[in-house]
């Protein structure tokens, strides 16, 4: 591989001062940019968190009243989704894709631009809902009608905030399909790809796909609602069922988009640590694709309650578990990898095995909530609560975390503080479990989602889980000490930073030069 | 400020999309506090069209002006290809979401709500049958009254022949561009967005028509209202943003802007305007025929 021309020209060229992040086409900028929003969206969405958290330490009402509750889960849920976990992952994209591809930018890059400065605009008329009249959506971030059409005020804005962020998705995955297909160096194949970059490939199409569904599904909420049309609306004909078939045909490939760009970013960073290439390249590629192509296919496994014709129950119990063949070879390729390498436990890699780990438990517990008839017991219980969260945090955050440890030194130039990562790592680790590992036993028992009062015997587990979720929330907060004390200064981070990191980014100084690839290497 | 980085142009910040932002922004804030009874919010409505359409100039004019200077190259002019296929997808899946709504209630919600396969109806609309429950239908609760539907035969159809008129003209434009023949370019194109007009003058006419005392369909006509007026008004918009993309190709046209073999924009607006063809045998089809 040759090196590439570093060009220090440009760096004059950028404009200086707060305009410059206002008005960058640059893919690295606009990466940056990307991450820490989501990192402050990570804060929001976690406060909210801990008034879930605090509200439920004990049982009976003793923090906030019911309707406040009510926008905390909502707007939780919509801020992690589409505010911290997507534009991590968007962000990522980035920072890598033009690096890992040896491309000099991102394919489009003033649309690259818009995809981000979309983002604040959406979110800040999202939050600006808590103070309307009737205060913040609280219908729950699935927007089911005809709760959802009671909101207040906030109403109108939830949609079109959902519409902005549609947009912005769709744009960033465009560019992210147009830059791996148009973009790679001479010599990047396909199947040479980094799987970062096929994993995000993939997803992208997946969001070109579906955002789109979500949009439409929420403009017939509004028109619903402000237009007299009858979707969901059973005396004019129609079905509250039908949104939601239409929100989870787009809800379940979206909770792949929240999770494949994490399975990319493992499989980067366990082959590093375990000294030994990927196990499985190719099968990796066609799992990712394969539980793309599932996920198209599973969406009623969210309404199994709702009342659908047997063979549905059937079809949709047995689809969904067809999924986890695809990815039963992908934790096998990851163990694989490790098996016989010369491992080392540095922070990317920890936070690697934990989601390798914890993530699995998440998957064994879809695959219980697959099973139809006994998702009629743990529907809309906290069981659900643990399933997803150890999918979401234990699975896309910490891959997240990851990655923001094993890249930060090629970002920033400097190496993280070790010690403070490790800290990071089994305080998180401990404490999530501690948080969500007892939801397993709530909902099993029978306390319901989105409830903020229970009954005494659910007391114990309670207070166990939101004791976790503070000691968790208190923890991240030494992530941001650790990122921006590296950001500020640190050891000198060489080129490679890792000893067995592979790949183009890796062969750019550290930090990369503005543009990455001037001239384009040569792949061999 | 711009540079060429081993042949691919990366432009160097832009201030478009930040406007573009703030436009949109404006837009939707003054839409929504419009539908929450605010007053002053069409006017906050129409500062942000007017902001929006400045941004378009504004980017579109840079994007054409750097077109023109020759700073793309082919891997550029390939971005922009793929780039403007995948946003179709898009719409295309967009478009799925409405049909997906109008299957969905004819083949499953309509049915049962008449008794077909469950019982529910007996407790709740049990004076709603399979007669009543027969397409074209707003409902056991009958919603906005009775209506009655349009004839496919007559504007409908005439519609159809004018789009599918326009994709013929639109290709003969294409070889004549290509043929560098810029008189019967321009003359195709002109036919190309006369007949796009002439489609859009007819769907209003049709729209008043509905509305009208005769046909009594509106939006709030319940199910059948809502997915017409949905499809073929989501449809009816995208012809005009076609027709206005149209109309400012044909300028360019005029104006010499593309080569025989350098005019993706020409490309892109066509592929626009046969995708808007393409979504229109479909509401023909499954809107108005079946
Ligand atoms: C082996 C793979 C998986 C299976 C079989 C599976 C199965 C399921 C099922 C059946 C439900 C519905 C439970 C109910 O509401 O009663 C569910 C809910 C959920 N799953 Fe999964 N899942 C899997 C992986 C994932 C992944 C990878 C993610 C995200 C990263 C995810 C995120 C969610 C979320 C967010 C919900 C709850 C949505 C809501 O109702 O708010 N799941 N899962
Ligand atoms: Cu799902």
């Amino acid at each position: 591989m040759s090196t590439a021309t570093t060009h220090d020209t440009h760096h004059a060229e950028h404009q200086s001062g707060l305009l410059r992040w206002v008005f960058t086409t640059n893919h690295k900028d606009i990466g940056t940019l990307y991450l820490l929003f989501s990192l402050l969206m990570f804060f929001v969405g976690g406060a909210m968190a801990m008034v879930i958290r605090a509200e439920l330490f004990q049982p009976g009402m003793q923090v906030v009243d019911p309707m406040f509750f009510n926008q905390m889960t909502t707007m939780h849920a919509l801020i992690m989704i589409f505010g911290a976990v997507m534009p991590a992952f968007v962000g990522l994209a980035n920072w890598l894709i033009p690096m890992m591809i040896g491309a000099p930018d991102m394919a489009l890059p003033r649309m690259n631009n818009w995809s981000f400065w979309i983002l604040p605009f959406a979110f800040a008329m999202l939050l600006s809902t808590l103070l309307m009249a009737g205060g913040a959506p609280a219908g729950g971030w699935t927007m089911y009608p005809p709760l959802v059409l009671q909101t207040g005020d906030a109403f109108p804005f939830l949609i079109f905030s959902v519409h902005l962020m549609g947009i912005s998705s769709i744009m960033g995955a465009i560019n992210v399909v147009v830059t791996i297909v148009n973009m790679r160096a001479p010599g990047m194949t396909l199947m040479k790809m980094p799987l970062f970059v096929w994993t995000w490939l993939i997803t992208a199409y997946l969001l070109i796909a579906v955002m789109p569904v979500l949009a439409g599904a929420v403009t017939m909420l509004l028109t619903d609602k402000f237009f007299d049309t009858s979707f969901f609306n059973a005396a004019g004909g129609g079905d509250p069922v039908m949104f939601q078939h239409i929100f989870w045909f787009f809800g379940h490939p979206e909770v792949y988009i929240l999770i494949l760009p994490a399975f990319g970013i493992v499989s980067q960073i366990i082959p590093t640590f375990a000294r030994k290439p990927l196990f499985g390249y190719s099968s990796m590629v066609y799992a990712t694709a394969s539980i793309a192509f599932l996920s198209f296919i599973v969406w009623a496994h969210h309404m199994f309650t709702v009342g659908m014709p047997l063979t549905g129950e059937l079809f949709f119990m047995y689809a969904t578990m067809l999924i986890a063949v695809p990815t039963g070879v992908k934790v096998f390729n990851w163990v694989s990898t490790m098996w016989r390498g010369s491992m080392t436990f540095e922070t990317p890699m920890l936070f690697a095995l934990g989601f390798v780990v914890m993530f699995t438990i998440g998957g064994f517990s879809g695959l219980m909530l697959a099973i139809a008839p006994v998702d009629f017991q743990y529907h809309d219980t906290y069981f659900v609560v643990a399933h997803f969260h150890y999918v979401l945090v234990t699975g896309a955050i910490f891959a997240i975390m990851a990655a923001a440890y094993y890249w930060l030194p090629k970002w920033t130039g400097h190496m993280y503080n070790e010690t403070l990562g490790k800290w990071h790592f089994w305080l998180s680790t401990l404490f999530v479990n501690v948080l969500f590992f007892p939801q397993h036993f709530l909902g099993l028992a029978g306390m319901p989602r989105r409830i903020p009062d229970y009954s005494v015997q659910f007391a114990e587990f309670n207070m166990i889980s939101s004791l976790g979720g503070f000691a968790y929330g208190l923890t991240q907060l030494l992530f941001v000490y650790i990122v921006f004390q590296t950001i500020r200064g640190g050891a000198k981070a060489t080129d490679q930073v890792w000893e067995g990191a592979k790949g183009l980014e890796w062969t750019l100084p550290s930090p990369p030069p503005y543009h990455s690839f001037e001239t384009a290497p040569q792949i061999k | 400020m711009s540079a060429t980085h081993g042949g691919y142009y990366v432009p160097h910040g832009s201030h478009w999309p930040i406007l573009g932002s703030i436009g949109l922004t404006t837009l939707l804030v003054g839409f929504a506090s419009l539908l929450n009874g605010a007053s002053g919010a069409t006017m906050l409505m129409g500062i942000g069209v007017l902001i929006t359409l400045v941004m378009l100039f504004g980017w579109f004019g840079t994007v054409i002006n750097e077109s023109l200077k020759g700073m793309y190259n082919d891997q550029v002019d390939r971005s922009f290809r793929w780039g403007m296929s995948w946003f179709i997808f898009s719409e295309v899946m967009f478009f799925a979401a409405f049909f997906g709504a109008l299957f969905y209630a004819r083949i499953y919600s309509v049915p049962w709500l008449a008794g077909e396969d469950v019982s529910t109806n007996q407790h709740l609309w049990p004076n709603f049958d399979a007669d009543s429950a027969a397409w074209p239908t707003n409902g056991p609760a009958a919603l906005g009254g009775e209506f009655s539907v349009l004839d496919p035969w007559k504007i409908p159809a005439l519609n159809t022949l004018l789009l599918l008129s326009s994709g013929v003209t639109i290709t003969l434009a294409h070889w004549a561009l290509k043929k560098g023949n810029r008189g019967a370019l321009v003359g195709w194109m002109v036919a190309t967005v006369a007949l796009g007009l002439t489609f859009l003058g007819f769907q209003v006419y049709e729209y008043i028509e509905a509305y009208g005392e005769h046909h009594n369909l509106t939006l709030g006509s319940g199910i059948y209202g809502s997915t017409f007026f949905m499809l073929t008004g989501f449809h009816g918009f995208h012809v005009t943003l076609g027709a206005i993309m149209l109309a400012v190709i044909t300028i360019r046209c005029a104006k010499g802007h593309f080569s025989h073999d350098n005019h993706f924009a020409f490309e892109a607006v066509a592929w626009y305007w046969h995708f808007v063809d393409v979504v229109w045998l479909g509401l023909f089809i499954f809107v108005y025929l079946v």
